[in-house]
């Protein structure tokens, strides 16, 4: 037997060092070795352990079919739900269309058209765009890994039911004339002088959605890190689980400055604190940098998925590896990289310096040559292979000769100078729905072709596809192109009506008329989904497609894979010859299982290295519980109840303290665990090995730069005021500001040595280190909120914005707290053993980014505003 | 080509020019700026079709036609060529250019000054002839004189707008609690039609202005004109106009200059007689628009700040229409 970690001896020093803090590490062979992987398997005993896997995974039955978690089930609702509010979207776009079909029409009144195209805008981006590609990568991406399951189902299922809720309250106002109206970017003023209750429906109830967004994200983060099959090392790894590493990652960047900005206008609407009000000191344009600073990566989140998506359809076409699968990872971090640099472009005619002009529009040139690169190493990987005709491919096609439009005039309006005319008109209408549509739409339903297979079983009718293609693509360039026009014509956005004379209504007719026969392809595409079909198909790979996807079975099984194979190739289906079928008899990694527990392989981030065997959470209630009183949290303000809001958080926080301990991290009934092919994995991880750790690191970066973007607030109004800070402005207490640094620092230390003292067995100084931890912590946000307590956060921006750090910084605090007392109660009722610690792992990572949230909140209330 | 393929051809781009005129088209220039803007549109446009044609051919050649596979560094070359080299070439170039245009968009003005504020929704016009103490106030309406390089400068009171005169020019927006600049340098006389571009509210659709060039003389005189109070009624009818206009006290919203009536939260009326729209591009400056107007404003522009009258009676409100429509 081999010890696992043969290779260089550097290499294993490393190993060993990253697992030096394991109580247990792998032991036995890997890789495995050629005898293991043909070596006989007994039918019976094959078909023994596939009855206890099925046992196992099986979705609950009855009524009790709403708490599964498994990632097929909460997948299919989820983008279900996108899809069903990208069609109400859309019959929002089609009555706007009839309204501007004639000049001077009377169909809809102002208000309900600004109501309209909030929610369409706001609607298509937030609760279609976006969480589509999480749908779909939560019920594509473990299937490309070769994994059971994602590594967190309940945090799925927690994201699917809070994205309802929110998309159901956000939604539902239209049905009360409350929508928001102030457009889906929100600009204040305007949204901070509305008067209903629309924009706060907008602000809370997309933050909530937002926020199900960036759990989703982690967890397909974590998902491609952590979850992929032995052996599938991060170069081999199926390009579509490259750009949901990326995507996901974007989102983890791009969505902090809108909650951060979400933050800042609620606190403007709710308590009158001026961070948008010139008159006090704000500033309307800090709005439009955090707004933009999400809004453009959002272009690309919504873009690249749907590259991915083309990725895995051109080489099944194309009967052919990709060609250039470097260049396009490559390319596809350099968009996700560029994506950030570009979201001036959105605000050159804001009266922004020449200089700052010319850097922006050279960076959105610039991001044209990646996306260059992946469209010609597809055209590349087609002319390289024998092409078959697949449907798929129509749309794939149809989607270049869309999104082309929308790229090339995107290289237009990159250009300040022109954009100066074009900006806000319908050429900017027309070149965005091209982007979208297809650099989304398209290739998004040509993926569903392809994939449905997959996903149901079942194939889609050839012939409703093709119709459905044809009408969206005539449709969509009959409504659109002459869009260009209108623009140029002079006919500005977002106006819900428009005079005679001006030489718009003849193309704003073409453009209705076009817009029906869209939502005529639509209708035929969605009729088409939802049809009854036939028996299930008796292929199992009708593209004949490389993917470990098409491993899949029929029937549907819901154990994901039958056993976790051992990857070599980035096609293993056409280069590991009898990997389907070593994968069905459950010739592979945990074929079996004994305990009765739902579990897959976690491997190392880089060389997928088995780690562990993860144990993954099943069926549950908490998850809904959990996503209801989330959204009562959030909801609630929007009619300024504060007090059920505030219970509703705490109830919230009991759901999830509860679904954690009875159902994470839990101690395994043995250390280590025989998972076939003579290897033994340990059951139970702590620290950098474990999905947990991983969970909370990621989700800490993007709670980082929420911080940095209020940070950066700060030194946006010292850049761009005069008066920050006024000249005789009232200062935060200085004593109680290092007071609370200290405090913080102490708490951090505290939490920090428990670790060690308690691995070392010596549980009690433990506890008193962790209940130090949380005095010391509670004090320090107490010192904190005392340092500007003296001060009125409504007479100026400047003290405001030292209000919205210390509030910030406090309510982290909580959940620090609450992570500390976790840990305390785990430590006292058997939740945490000496060996068995991660929840001591995942709470001093949060405090290293506590104390870094503790520290420049100090910094910028006490230190900064002395040395501006 | 066919020639009939040639022909239609023809034919379309004739079309597609006869589309591009108006009185709000970026496509149909009287000015330096959106001359120079409308040559690069179709500079690009014309770059654009051929690289979709290319691009979009080669897809169809590799999908639908392709002989036979193609090599692997064949592919490559191509992905290098297409992905990196030719957009490279191609935006340099294209970026080189734009950029070097922006200067002269942004250089300051050289002869007019006039400052435009954005009030909810209409367009306040103030200019300032050389050493003028005070400006001569407007609104809705920007007069400008063809051959020299006015100067604007972009205010806002409540919410954020932007200034758009297509025919001349790009726009800029005005923002509460800064100040904004453009210059614009018609060269053709003429009217045009300019709106508000940035999203404002209920009534963003109705946020237009009329602007008409003038030769440098005309503009003198018309500048001379603009700054003298508003014509003393003629009529009976328009005196009992002014009369009931000033006691109906909307002197406190609106100035018309000679005149007790001072107010300055509603646009100027001293020469409204004379301007080509009525509330900000939502009328024209007829007796009956300005009878519609007055009697009820929130049915003409949504959510519009000014007052109904309509409890007063029909007669005079009619007289008040006399009394406007005279003013010169």
């Amino acid at each position: 037997m081999t010890d696992l970690g043969e290779g260089s001896p550097r290499l294993d020093s490393r190993r060993r060092d990253l697992e030096k803090d394991q109580a247990h590490v792998a032991r036995g062979t890997y890789p495995p070795t050629e005898e293991s992987l043909t070596r006989p398997i007994d039918p019976e005993e094959a078909e023994a352990q596939a009855d206890r896997l099925r046992a196992v995974w099986d979705d609950p039955p009855g009524w009790r079919y709403w708490s599964a978690v498994n990632n097929s089930e909460v997948g299919v609702w989820y983008s279900m739900t996108a899809f069903g509010f990208m069609l109400i979207a859309g019959a929002l776009a089609l009555v706007m269309r009839l309204q501007l079909a004639v000049p001077d029409n009377e169909l809809i009144s102002a208000d309900r058209f600004n109501q309209f195209f909030t929610m369409h805008g706001s609607a298509m981006m937030f609760l279609f765009a976006v969480p589509m590609f999480e749908a779909v990568s939560i019920l594509l991406l473990p299937a490309f890994l070769g994994a059971r399951d994602m590594p967190f189902p309940r945090l799925s299922a927690y994201g699917f039911w809070a994205f309802l809720i929110g998309g159901v309250f956000v939604m539902g106002s239209l049905l009360f004339d409350a929508a928001p109206s102030s457009g889906w970017f929100m600009y204040p003023p305007l949204s901070t002088l509305d008067e209903g209750l629309g924009t706060d429906i907008w602000l809370l109830g997309l933050s909530f959605i937002e926020v199900a967004s960036i759990a989703a994200a982690v967890e397909l983060i974590v998902g491609t890190i952590k979850c992929r099959p032995p052996g599938m090392r991060i170069n081999l790894m199926p390009l579509y689980a490259w750009y949901v590493l990326v995507v996901g990652a974007m989102i983890l960047f791009a969505f902090p400055p809108l909650i951060a900005g979400d933050f800042l206008l609620e606190l403007q609407r709710s308590l009158d604190w001026p961070f948008f009000d010139p008159a006090r000191g704000g500033d309307p344009l800090l709005w439009q940098h955090l707004f933009w600073i999400f809004g453009h990566p959002e272009v690309y989140i919504v873009f690249l998925p749907s590259i991915a998506v083309a990725a895995m359809i051109v080489p099944a076409a194309a009967q052919r590896p990709m060609v250039g699968y470097n260049w396009i990872v490559l390319s596809a971090v350099g968009t996700g990289f560029l994506s950030f640099g570009l979201w001036v472009h959105h605000m050159f005619t804001t009266g922004l310096p020449s200089i700052s002009l010319g850097f922006f529009s050279a960076a959105s040139e610039a991001v044209v040559i990646p996306t260059g690169i992946q469209l010609f190493a597809f055209v590349a990987t087609l002319l390289a292979g024998r092409v078959k005709m697949i449907l798929p491919m129509l749309w794939i096609a149809g989607a270049l000769a869309i999104f082309t439009v929308g790229g090339l005039t995107g290289v237009m309006v990159a250009l300040a100078p022109f954009d100066w005319q074009a900006h806000d008109t319908y050429f900017i209408v027309a070149h965005l729905h091209y982007t979208l549509f297809g650099g989304m739409v398209f290739p998004l339903i040509g993926g569903i072709y392809f994939f449905y297979p997959f996903i149901r079983k079942r194939t889609l009718s050839e012939r409703l596809g093709r119709i459905s293609f044809w009408l969206t693509f005539t449709g969509f360039n009959i409504a659109f192109l002459p869009m260009h026009l209108t623009g140029l014509r002079g006919m500005p956005r977002r106006v819900y009506t428009y005079p005679g004379d001006v030489g718009w209504d003849t193309l704003n007719m073409i453009s209705t008329v076009g817009a029906f026969v869209v939502a005529a392809g639509i209708l035929v595409f969605a009729w088409d989904l939802v049809r009854p079909k036939g028996a299930p198909m008796s292929t199992r790979n009708p593209w004949n497609a490389g993917s470990l996807m098409w491993s899949h079975d029929i029937p549907d099984q819901f154990w994901g894979v039958r056993s976790i194979p051992y990857v070599t190739s980035r096609n293993p289906l056409w280069d590991q010859p009898g990997i389907v079928a070593r994968m069905d008899q459950g010739g592979y990694y945990l074929p079996d299982a004994r305990e009765g527990l739902r579990e897959t392989i976690v491997t190392s981030a880089i060389d997928a290295r088995p780690q562990l065997v993860a144990r993954v959470t099943g069926p549950a209630w908490c998850t809904i519980w959990a996503a209801v009183f989330t959204g009562g949290a959030f909801i609630f303000p929007t009619f300024s109840w504060y007090l059920p809001a505030l219970l509703s958080g705490i109830a919230a926080v009991a759901c999830i303290v509860w679904w954690l301990w009875t159902s994470t991290a839990l101690i395994p009934e043995r250390p280590m665990k025989d998972v076939g092919l003579g290897l033994s994995l340990p059951t139970y991880v702590s620290g950098p090995s474990a999905p947990g750790w991983w969970g909370v690191f990621i989700t800490m970066l993007g709670d980082m730069v929420a911080f940095a973007s209020l940070i950066f607030g700060m030194f946006f109004y010292w850049t761009a005021r005069p008066d920050f800070p006024p000249p005789q402005a009232e200062h935060a207490a200085g004593g109680w500001v290092v007071a609370s640094a200290l405090l913080y620092t102490a708490s951090w230390a505290a939490t920090r040595a428990a670790r060690p003292v308690q691995r070392r067995g010596r549980v009690p100084l433990a506890q008193v280190l962790l209940t130090a931890g949380a005095l010391t912590a509670t004090a320090g946000a107490a010192a904190l909120v005392l340092s500007v307590s003296g001060l009125d956060p409504t007479s100026h921006v400047y003290p405001a914005m030292l209000y919205a750090v210390a509030v910030w910084t406090a309510a982290h605090t909580v959940a620090g707290v609450v992570m500390q007392l976790y840990c305390l109660a785990g430590t006292v009722w058997g939740k945490v053993l000496p060996e068995y610690d991660a929840p001591v792992w995942n709470t001093v990572l949060f405090w290293h980014f506590m104390l870094v949230t503790a520290l420049g909140s100090a910094a910028a209330i006490g230190l900064l505003p002395r040395l501006l | 080509m066919t020639r009939r393929a040639a022909a239609a051809l023809c034919l379309l781009s004739l079309l597609a020019l006869a589309a591009c005129t108006g009185p709000q088209s970026a496509l149909d220039p009287a000015g330096r700026d959106s001359a120079t803007l409308s040559r690069l549109f179709w500079f690009m446009l014309a770059g654009a079709a051929v690289l979709w044609a290319a691009m979009n051919g080669l897809m169809f050649y590799a999908w639908r036609v392709d002989p036979r596979p193609m090599s692997v560094r064949g592919a490559r070359t191509l992905i290098f060529a297409g992905g990196v080299v030719l957009p490279t070439v191609v935006l340099s170039g294209l970026l080189g250019y734009g950029l070097s245009i922006m200067p002269d968009q942004r250089a300051p003005g050289d002869g007019l000054r006039v400052e435009v504020t954005g009030e909810q929704w209409w367009f306040r016009v103030d200019y300032w002839p050389d050493g003028a103490a005070e400006p001569i106030r407007s609104a809705n309406e920007l007069v400008l004189p063809v051959g020299s390089r006015s100067e604007i400068t972009l205010k806002a009171d409540q919410v954020i707008h932007s200034f758009w005169l297509p025919s001349l020019g790009g726009k800029t927006d005005m923002i509460p609690g800064r100040v904004n600049r453009m210059s614009l340098e018609p060269t053709d006389v003429g009217e045009f039609r300019g709106q508000c571009a940035e999203f404002c509210g209920e009534s963003h659709a109705w946020m237009a202005f009329t602007a008409k060039t003038l030769s440098p003389d005309d503009f003198a005189a018309w500048l001379t004109a603009e700054a003298a109070p508003a014509a003393p009624p003629r009529t009976d009818l328009a005196r009992s106009g002014r009369d009931a206009f000033m006691a109906q006290g909307c002197g406190g919203c609106h100035a018309i200059r000679g005149t007790p009536a001072r107010g300055q939260v509603g646009p100027d009326l001293t020469h409204l007689g004379s301007r080509l729209n009525l509330a900000a591009g939502a009328l024209e400056v007829t007796r009956p628009d300005l009878i519609a107007w007055i009697t009820d404003p929130s049915a003409i522009k949504p959510a519009a700040r000014m007052p109904a009258y309509d409890h007063l009676d029909t007669g005079t409100i009619a007289a008040m229409a006399a009394y406007l429509e005279g003013l010169r």
